[in-house]
């Protein structure tokens, strides 16, 4: 299986990568680890004129934990992220899921990056960016701007980005309390069949604040404000654990495929989710 | 046809310029312009692990990299690793263990379990099942690969104790 032909271009700084955006418009694309990209050339499922290689832009790169703040640049890897022992202390959810994504080798190649920016609801970044309530740094002709993780999914593989924009980096607030990054998949490798990221805090015994955000349930990642509501002001006991799971279900909608039907993915993911909050809660 | 561009690589210790269209796969530059046979191309869609080769100190499949992108990159393929006259650890430990039946994971395999053991040098069977994870093997069930990569593992452990 061989692409079609490209024209490479690798430039040594940002702008010289959204220069050739700006030439070539929606015959360019960026690439970033390219295990997600790669595969869609050799099928000849993505054309692809113009291929602009991120990899030499050392601004793209590197975890900076400061003022309470994770800022994580978009050519970070997976293995990075993972060995990172600044991460592990600000924010352990992030190695958790992670390690979760594909195989080793895929982690060596595969971005935060692109996995936030390419739009695939089978990708784990996306859901759990939006527990954290990240925001997206997108650059383009104009300057830069910046999209919240929940606002930036409109629907699989459209996003809040513009043609002409490189999405350069993700950052959050630190997060405080328990955490848990649920997956389950058939095999190692594989796409969630469902996945749930839950971020929460407690307080004098009582839940003081919680957010719930699920993976390759619905065309976009979904971020249930209804699941942290239930979980808010309560022990955290069986009852508001099975509040907050109805609730998230209730928003999803999952589509069948060769994972299963739908049916079944609700079900596995009501179990998912519960898993995930019941195990936030052990660690808050 | 695309334009063919000026690619360096080092592989194995050994520097190589060749003009390549920027979309041909790093699995057959290496194989077909460099005569490196080692690195198998098995189901060229990332999934089997038979192309892993060393990229500049991350394991990949080489399947899923365009020769564009390797240009610079420092490579090592198990024919970098050891040679028939003189196997490495790895190598040896795979054939006392019987970590082979067909053969054709085994390149990829055993440059995978290379790198693994540069960062991991003392692993848990669960830690070598999890570290070999985007390799497969149809033949073994891989109980002997996995017993093969941790014997070498206690093998290059106690010549580095015997050494201090």
């Amino acid at each position: 299986m061989i692409a079609a032909a490209f024209e490479y271009h690798r430039p040594a700084h940002l702008k010289g990568a959204l220069g050739v955006l700006a030439e070539y418009g929606d015959d360019a694309r960026v690439l970033a680890g390219g295990h997600s990209l790669i595969p869609m050339m050799k099928l000849r499922m993505a054309a692809v004129g113009h291929l602009v290689d991120l990899q030499d832009i050392a601004d793209l790169k590197g975890i900076r934990v400061a003022g309470g703040r994770v800022t994580i640049g978009a050519m970070t890897t997976q293995h990075e992220m993972i060995a990172s022992a600044d991460l592990a202390r600000a924010a352990p959810i992030i190695a958790e899921a992670a390690v979760q994504i594909a195989d080793p080798q895929v982690r060596y190649m595969g971005t935060i990056g692109g996995n936030v920016a390419n739009g695939d609801p089978g990708n784990d970044m996306p859901g759990l960016m939006q527990c954290l309530n990240a925001t997206f740094t997108l650059v383009g002709p104009d300057g830069s701007r910046e999209v919240a993780a929940r606002d930036f999914y409109h629907s699989a593989y459209v996003t809040a980005r513009e043609d002409g924009e490189i999405l350069t980096q993700i950052s959050f607030a630190a997060p405080t309390g328990g955490y848990a990054y649920e997956k389950q998949k058939r095999k190692i490798g594989d796409y969630a069949t469902a996945a749930c990221a839950v971020q929460l805090t407690k307080a004098g015994g009582k839940v003081t604040s919680a957010a719930v955000a699920m993976t390759n349930l619905a065309d976009t990642p979904v971020f249930s404000d209804a699941a942290g509501a239930a979980l808010v002001g309560t022990s955290g006991d069986a009852a508001a654990v099975k509040a907050a799971v109805t609730a998230a279900v209730a928003a999803i909608s999952p589509t069948g495929d060769n994972r299963g039907p739908a049916e079944f993915k609700r079900h596995i993911a009501g179990i998912i989710i519960g898993r995930a909050i019941t195990r936030a809660l052990s660690r808050a | 046809m695309g334009t063919k561009m000026h690619i360096a690589l080092t592989v194995n210790g050994e520097a190589h310029e060749l003009l390549a269209e920027p979309r041909e796969l790093l699995i057959y530059v290496l194989r077909e312009r460099l005569n490196l046979t080692g690195p198998h191309a098995g189901c060229e869609t990332s999934h089997c692990g038979a192309c892993t080769v060393e990229m500049n100190g991350k394991s990949v499949k080489s399947c899923t990299v365009f020769a564009a992108q390797a240009n610079g990159a420092t490579i090592t393929t198990i024919e970098g690793l050891g040679s028939p006259d003189s196997l490495s650890v790895l190598q040896q430990s795979f054939r006392e263990h019987h970590g082979l039946q067909c053969g054709y994971c085994t390149p990829g395999m055993i440059t995978r379990a290379h790198r693994l053991l540069q960062e991991n040098p003392d692993p848990t069977e669960e830690e070598v099942r999890f570290g070999i994870s985007g390799n497969l093997c149809r033949c073994t069930g891989y109980q002997n690969i996995v017993k093969a990569i941790l014997a070498a593992a206690a093998t290059i452990n106690g010549a580095k104790e015997a050494a201090e």
